[in-house]
Parts: C-alpha cells; sequence; structure tokens
C-alpha cells in the first residue's frame, strides 16, 4: 500500500534556532496521526512544512496525488500545491478567525473552496452549505449569519465545515480544540471522530492536549526541542512511555 | 502654452506611461504598475485618468471629458479646461467628433468607433481588494488565476438580497483570463466593454496602475448560472428626451417627493432634444 503522506527528513531551522530537525514518518489512507510536545517544541512547524506554509530547509514531503501518484509537494510547482490545499487537503486553524472569513456570511464561508474549484451554480453551493452545516451541528437557519455572531465552539465548526466540504483526503489540524472550553471541546471531539471515520478521512493533529490524542489518533508522536523522541501506537505511547520527556508529558496531566 | 510642456507631463515621464500603456494592451486585464506623477488635482478627481490621457494625446486630437455622463459637471469642466491650457487641443462635447474620451463613471451611450480612445478614471484599479486586503496576495491571485474569492462576493449579493445587488465596479473576466475592474460604471454598462471598437485604457493615479482593454476584447461580466448576469436600470423614459434606452440619473426636483429620469449622457440627450425627441409626459 502506497502511503498517503510520506515524510523524509524534514529540517526547518529559523537562523541558528532549530524549528524542526529530521523527521520522517509515513501515513497511510484513513490513518490519524497525533503529534504532542510542549510549546516550541516544533510541532507546529512541522505542521506548516507539511502543509506547504513554510518553506522546510532540508526533506521531502511526498504526497500521494489522484491524478499524478506520489509527488513531492515541496518541489511541486506552486500552483499545483495551492490547488491541493484546496482540494485533497485541508486545514484547520488553533483559532477560527484565521481560517474562516470573518465578513462572509456562514454559507459564503463553506461555499467559497466550492466556487474556487469552479462551482458555478448558486443553488447547488448554497444546498451544500447547508447540508454541511448540519453535518457539524449549526443549525440551517444561520446559513446567512456572519461568523462574528457565532460563539467560539461554532466558529471552530463552521471552520471545519468549510475546509471538508471539497471531500478532502487530508486533513492538518493545528491545535482544533485549544481556547473551547472542556464540554464544547468534548462535542467537537466527538463530531471530528465521527467526521474521520465516516469520511475514512487521514489526518495529522498537532495538539498538547493528551485527551484528544487519546481519543482521535492511531499513532503518535512526542516531539520535544525539534525532534521526535519517541512514536509508536496512541495507547503504546501513553500507557507505557518510553522516552524520559514522553513520561513527563503523561504523568503531567492532571487526573480529576 | 509655452510656460507647460505639451500636455503638462513632461515627455520621459509620457514615455514611461506609453510604456506601461502597451503592456497594458498587450495583457489586457493585467494591472501594469507606473510610477503615477503628483498632478495638480487632489487624487480622487482623475489623476490616473489624467495621465493616461496626456500621454496618449497628440496636438490633432480632439478631446471630450464626461463625469458620470455630463459634459457640464465641475470634474469634466476642470479637466477639459486643463488640457484646453497645457496642450492647446480641441476640445468637444460631441461623442462622435472626440478622438480621445476622458470618462468617470459612464461609457457614451453612442456606440464608440475604431481610432477613438476611452479613458477611464480608476480609483480602486484590484477587483479582489474588499475581499483580500494583501496585495502580495491578490497579484498571486490573479497570476495563478485564483478567482473563486469574486464570486464569494456575489454569493453573499444573492443571499443578503435575493440577486446580485452589486451595480457598479461589476468584475469582469477579460478574454477567459484576467479578472478585471472595470472602474465605477453602472453594470448597465457592462456589456459595452466587450467587443468595443475604441481602445480603452484605465488609469488609477494613487494606486499607480494602468490596465487597457484593446479593441475588439472578449469581456465577460461574472455570474452564476441560476443567478445571470442582467444590465439594469431605472425602469423609466428620460424625462428630457424621451429615450428608453439610455442609462438614467434621478433629479430631485422639489421638497415634496417629485423627481425625474434624465439621460446621465447629456450629449446624447441633447442631440435626441435637438432631432425633436420630446418626453412624451411629465415625470
Amino acid at each position: 500500500m502506497t502511503p498517503l503522506l510520506s515524510v523524509q527528513g524534514i529540517t526547518k531551522r529559523y537562523g541558528t534556532h532549530i524549528g524542526c530537525a529530521d523527521v520522517s514518518f509515513d501515513l497511510y489512507p484513513g490513518e490519524v496521526m497525533g503529534i504532542v510536545g510542549e510549546s516550541g517544541s516544533g510541532k507546529s512547524t512541522l505542521l506548516n512544512c507539511m502543509a506547504g506554509h513554510l518553506t522546510p530547509d532540508a526533506g521531502q514531503v511526498v504526497f500521494d496525488t489522484r491524478t499524478d501518484g506520489p509527488h513531492d509537494t515541496i518541489t511541486m510547482s506552486e500552483p499545483e500545491r495551492r490547488m491541493l490545499g484546496r482540494t485533497d487537503w485541508a486545514f484547520v486553524h488553533q483559532h477560527a478567525r484565521d481560517g474562516l472569513r470573518i465578513g462572509v456570511s456562514a454559507g459564503g464561508n463553506v461555499g467559497e473552496r466550492l466556487m474556487a474549484v469552479g462551482e458555478r451554480n448558486y443553488g447547488d453551493i448554497r444546498e451544500k452549505a447547508t447540508d454541511w452545516l448540519g453535518r457539524v451541528e449549526i443549525d440551517a437557519s444561520r446559513v446567512d449569519d456572519r461568523p462574528t455572531t457565532f460563539s467560539g465552539g461554532m466558529q471552530q465548526r463552521l471552520q471545519i465545515a468549510r475546509n471538508l466540504v471539497t471531500g478532502p483526503r487530508l486533513v492538518f489540524m493545528d491545535e482544533p480544540t485549544g481556547g473551547l472550553d472542556v464540554s464544547v471541546q468534548a462535542r467537537l471531539l466527538d463530531l471530528l471522530r465521527g467526521l474521520v471515520r465516516d469520511m475514512g478521512l487521514s489526518a495529522i493533529i498537532v495538539t498538547h492536549d493528551l485527551a484528544v490524542v487519546r481519543l482521535l489518533a492511531d499513532r503518535l508522536m512526542v516531539m520535544k526541542t525539534g525532534r521526535v523522541v519517541e512514536a509508536g501506537l496512541t495507547d503504546q505511547v501513553l500507557d507505557d512511555p518510553q522516552h524520559a520527556y514522553s513520561q513527563l508529558l503523561v504523568s503531567s496531566v492532571l487526573q480529576v | 502654452m509655452t510656460e507647460y510642456n505639451f500636455a503638462y507631463l513632461d515627455e520621459q515621464t509620457k514615455r514611461m506611461i506609453r510604456r506601461a500603456i502597451l503592456k497594458g494592451l498587450a495583457i489586457p486585464g493585467y494591472q501594469v504598475p507606473f510610477a503615477s506623477r503628483e498632478m495638480p488635482m487632489p487624487y480622487g478627481w482623475g489623476t490616473g485618468g489624467v495621465q493616461v490621457s496626456a500621454a496618449v494625446l497628440t496636438p490633432k486630437d480632439t478631446f471630450k471629458v464626461i463625469d458620470q455622463g455630463a459634459d457640464d459637471t465641475t470634474n469634466a469642466v476642470s479637466i477639459r479646461t486643463f488640457f484646453q491650457r497645457t496642450a492647446g487641443v480641441a476640445t468637444t462635447t460631441t461623442t462622435s467628433d472626440a478622438t480621445v474620451i476622458q470618462t468617470r463613471h459612464r461609457i457614451p451611450e453612442e456606440p464608440l468607433h475604431e481610432g477613438q480612445i476611452l479613458v477611464y478614471q480608476v480609483p480602486i484599479p484590484e477587483p479582489l481588494r474588499f475581499l483580500e486586503p494583501r496585495e502580495s496576495e491578490t497579484r498571486k491571485m490573479h497570476s495563478l488565476e485564483e478567482y473563486g474569492l469574486m464570486h464569494v462576493k456575489l454569493y453573499e449579493d444573492i443571499s443578503r438580497h435575493g440577486h446580485i445587488a452589486t451595480s457598479y465596479a461589476y468584475p469582469v473576466k477579460v478574454e477567459g483570463r484576467y479578472v478585471m475592474d472595470p472602474s465605477p460604471i453602472p453594470k448597465f454598462d457592462n456589456p459595452k466593454l466587450g467587443d468595443m471598437a475604441a481602445i480603452q485604457l484605465f488609469g488609477a493615479g494613487r494606486e499607480q496602475r494602468i490596465y487597457a482593454l484593446p479593441p475588439y476584447t472578449q469581456v465577460v461580466s461574472l455570474d452564476f448560472e441560476d443567478h445571470p448576469f442582467e444590465a439594469s436600470k431605472a425602469d423609466h423614459p428620460c424625462g428630457m428626451c424621451g429615450a428608453t434606452d439610455s442609462y438614467l440619473d434621478e433629479l430631485i426636483i422639489d421638497d415634496a417627493g417629485g423627481r425625474m429620469f434624465v439621460c446621465s449622457d447629456t450629449d446624447y440627450c441633447e442631440v435626441r432634444q435637438a432631432a425633436g425627441h420630446k418626453r412624451k409626459d411629465a415625470a
């Protein structure tokens, strides 16, 4: 089986400071990979390098495209990469405002990707947008409201709808539950889990919240100071951490 | 006349502007940056159009200026006088006699013919500006033909008003490639942009951009399959000449709610009145 995404030796330096160093892994279709670590451990840098927002100093990100098979997305032309960003990839930002058009109605936000890939029928666009709002549990009557009138949890769900409407195969998530209160987090996780399972999505989730990866991720990478210190199946890593830092991380979780 | 170089600008500047114009004509709809000069009038009064006019005027030209269709409003009069003084060119208010027509917010009703140049004053040349504030990003979107966002604006119109409510500066696609802001002309004029016999030049002074449409260029107004583009105007005949095919201005004529609709193109209206057309009934 060809991996959907094959990352080899990704390194990103900020001057002499290391963002992330020599990260390699394979992600297979339908798999969810979690990346955990403390603030500044390089997990967001790694995610941005993979999603094409940053150019790494070394390494390859090979994506199995629908048309041409495996392709290095770092050396591919910018139009191709941006096309991937609108179709097969999705990126869920930590702050919903970064991923939404705040002055555009919820329907317009969801419809943007459809229009970007050439959809030109208002009725169809609106129908799909309304359908997707329903799937992320936003009432259809809010379709013409702006995201500014939405709560934080709703904005985050709207962002997810906006990203998934074109049926991507790979979703990058940067702290999708950050900044939400626990009950909203739980609902969002539940929703995400359902969507990932139903659509057979592959996802890479960056978080510092171990509960999120426990629920969503099949596999886990633990990062510290830009390097991967431990990788394995989620339950394995969380229940029996081997590296000193993983042990610290797991033991730091508050038990209620 | 001796105090100024012909048409106010110095020859090097005009040459620089002509270069930008030629590039613009070679790539229809593409916004060419140019080193816009300070003109003796404020930004927003047509500094871009004036510079383009200065660069294309020759001593043999006949010059006409319209502002919202009218030859006799402040903006039109001041620019016409400006070139009378600095270039000594003949001026006219008759559309068919003019070789260079500078316009603000209208295309003359009378079809233009080959050999004429229509110069538009453009306040904001970037059609994507109010959707994407970053210039670096809009340039990238143009170069990669990423125009989905333009339809988001139209989508928002329909979802809010039930129809495409954008009534001026209606975005167009040029020769299937560049999305262009036609300057704030009413969308009634959009169909005239395409396949026009005259050369159309667009100058934005403050934003330092020039773009152009060569004669007989394909220009398509953006729309949705189920909400097609519609050129609209006030549903009245002209109150002075009775024309039903021209774009109308609404005038308030008293403080008791009285109003009338008249042609915004004064030349068109006057020619029709001189030919004996009169309004059919009081407005």
